[in-house]
């Protein structure tokens, strides 16, 4: 096999693609996003619950992708769960970093998350990685209700 | 039957010709780019529905352009505008022949099938289309034969109907009489489908638009290349292509338009180039095609394609066809049969491509996992997102061919798909 991409498509993550964790409803989310990534149809549909002090208390989604969304989407809601507003934009911002820049050094915060790190090799499909983060920052952005977010500026 | 008359044909049943004298291994050694490696292997292009590769002949008629010819048209009096020009208005003239059209002046210079559609919804449409009228289209077209009737119909308040898709990619005919009706002022539609393959029967659509007064537009990128055009047999008021799909240059494309249909619309964009006299407060306009090719033309693109068109001419157009069919079908019966896979369009005649998606993999994954391999096709909704949710996908795997390719790189093709769907399940 083709390093490349068995450092992309590492066991995790095809693991994580072929059998997501917190994939399906939230039947009482304070919000719901629908994501899409316009350039491929993929889409997410991000329901998020909130503690009292703001941070994540619960977080599930659903919808349809490639291999590299689905498990970024798998692997950010465990990740999450029960994280801080802040402690959420730490990572969301740490995790753009993982994908994207080629020098940054890999913050051990991240924990699972690493193993996305493959996806900067592959400038393409950023996009794919970004969706589900995309959209809970719409979550945290709206509060409550519903939103929709692409990773297409409109 | 000739090949003209084939190309137009409602059933497109294809006559068997010679192709044993062509060498098409020869062929290959026309385009450089295909002694490229990718990611360390022999490139595989099965992207030539979005855009062929180029042969030496075509690059050296640009080089031989700007190191010879290059000036302004119709405009410079000294010797390099007058072969520019020339060059220009020869290459005007090889379109011309290359269609069908009865007159140069049937051809406009655009940069492409969209520009050329856009061309006639602005021109054509300011002009033709009121609240009320209907534009008829499929479900099957490009958002560029989509968009630029969606933004006529919104200032106009005109209408859009639709031509539905058949389970098997083709269009659903029998419904034509009901939507072709006297409100109908244009159907516009593919001659080949850019996702499907389907290859629509142009000849019959264009005269039954015709009998209730409709004029016709063909979107014929993904035909131009591969088979004989008659724009005279087809019977169609417009016909938009673009050089690139067709061995031509990027940034080049065509619109044909019947001549009593251009001369009876106004100009589109303004500028130099399209005009007789300027005064500050009016101007007089040339007539058809200058009057739609307002400023400098992509000249060397007009001269690339010409070349482009030399070079198809030279192989033949029915041998082409020949070739890129049996790639499609050996291609569609091997895709058929690799478990969990389906594929999509006409299980007949089909154009050089096939769409597809595996049930391991997601069009995306397949495509980046086959680009490690050499192996060069676009997976997405390839500018169909309407015709993908009527197939209820967000996207397919698309690979496409053109005469440079082989059977032994389909056999390839198979094999790397064997490894994705390994892998990924």
């Amino acid at each position: 096999m083709i390093p490349e991409i068995e450092e992309l498509y590492q066991e995790v993550i095809l693991d994580h693609s072929r059998r997501p964790r917190n994939f399906g409803e939230l039947p009482d989310a304070a919000v719901r996003v629908h994501g899409d990534n316009p350039a491929c149809g993929d889409e997410i549909h991000l329901a998020v619950k909130f503690d009292a002090d703001g941070g994540l208390a619960d977080i599930k989604f659903t919808g349809r992708g490639c291999a590299i969304s689905q498990a970024s989407a798998s692997l950010m809601t465990i990740k999450l769960k029960g994280k801080s507003r802040a402690e959420v934009m730490g990572m969301l911002g740490a995790f753009h970093d993982l994908v994207t820049e080629e020098t940054s050094e890999v913050p051990k915060t991240l924990g699972d998350l690493r193993v996305m790190q493959g996806v900067r090799k592959f400038p393409q499909r950023v996009k794919c990685a970004m969706l589900p983060w995309r959209a809970v920052e719409q979550a945290l952005e709206q509060g409550a209700g519903e939103a929709s977010v692409s990773t297409e500026p409109a | 039957m000739n090949w003209r008359v084939a190309a137009c044909r409602a059933d497109y049943r294809v006559h068997k010709i010679a192709t044993s004298t062509l060498d098409w291994k020869t062929t290959r050694e026309d385009f450089p780019i295909l002694r490229e490696k990718a990611h360390g292997h022999p490139l595989i292009y099965f992207d030539s529905a979005a855009t062929s590769q180029k042969p030496r002949a075509v690059i050296e008629a640009l080089r031989n352009f700007y190191e010879h010819e290059n000036a302004n048209v119709h405009r410079g009096l000294h010797t390099l505008s007058s072969r520019a020009t020339e060059a220009y208005e020869n290459a005007r003239h090889r379109v011309a022949e290359y269609i069908g059209a009865a007159s140069p002046n049937e051809i406009i210079f655009t940069r492409g099938t969209t520009e050329s559609i856009n061309l006639v919804a602005e021109a054509w449409g300011r002009k033709f289309i009121r609240e009320g009228d209907v534009i008829l289209l499929t479900v099957m077209e490009h958002h560029s034969n989509l968009v630029p009737w969606q933004l006529l119909a919104e200032r106009t308040g005109a209408r859009l109907r639709f031509v539905p898709v058949r389970d098997d990619g083709t269009l659903e005919l029998e419904q034509l009489s009901s939507l072709l009706t006297p409100e109908v002022k244009l159907f516009a539609f593919t001659h080949i489908s850019n996702s499907l393959g389907t290859i629509n029967p142009v000849a019959d659509l264009c005269e039954k638009a015709r009998a209730v007064g409709a004029l016709t537009l063909v979107d014929a990128a993904q035909s131009v290349g591969h088979l004989p055009i008659d724009v005279r047999e087809l019977g169609c008021d417009f016909l938009a292509f673009s050089g690139h799909k067709m061995c031509g240059p990027t940034g080049i494309g065509v619109l044909f338009g019947r001549a009593k249909v251009l001369d009876s619309m106004p100009p589109w964009q303004g500028g130099g180039e399209m005009i007789v006299s300027v005064a500050l407060e009016k101007s007089a306009f040339k007539k058809a095609p200058h009057l739609f090719e307002a400023g400098t033309p992509n000249i060397a693109g007009a001269i690339g394609l010409a070349a482009a068109i030399d070079y198809i001419e030279s192989i033949g157009r029915p041998a082409i066809f020949e070739h890129d069919s049996q790639l499609s079908r050996y291609a569609a019966e091997r895709l058929k049969k690799l478990p969990g896979t389906r594929i999509f369009g006409p299980n007949k005649e089909r154009g050089a491509l096939v769409g597809f998606v595996m049930d391991a993999a997601h069009p995306h994954d397949l495509t980046t996992f086959a680009d490690q391999y050499g192996l060069a096709m676009r997976g997405g909704h390839h500018c169909n997102q309407p015709l993908m949710r009527r197939f209820g996908v967000s996207g397919t795997t698309r690979a496409s061919f053109y005469f440079y390719n082989t059977i032994e790189e389909i056999d390839r093709m198979i094999e790397i798909l064997h490894a994705a769907a390994r892998f990924f399940s």
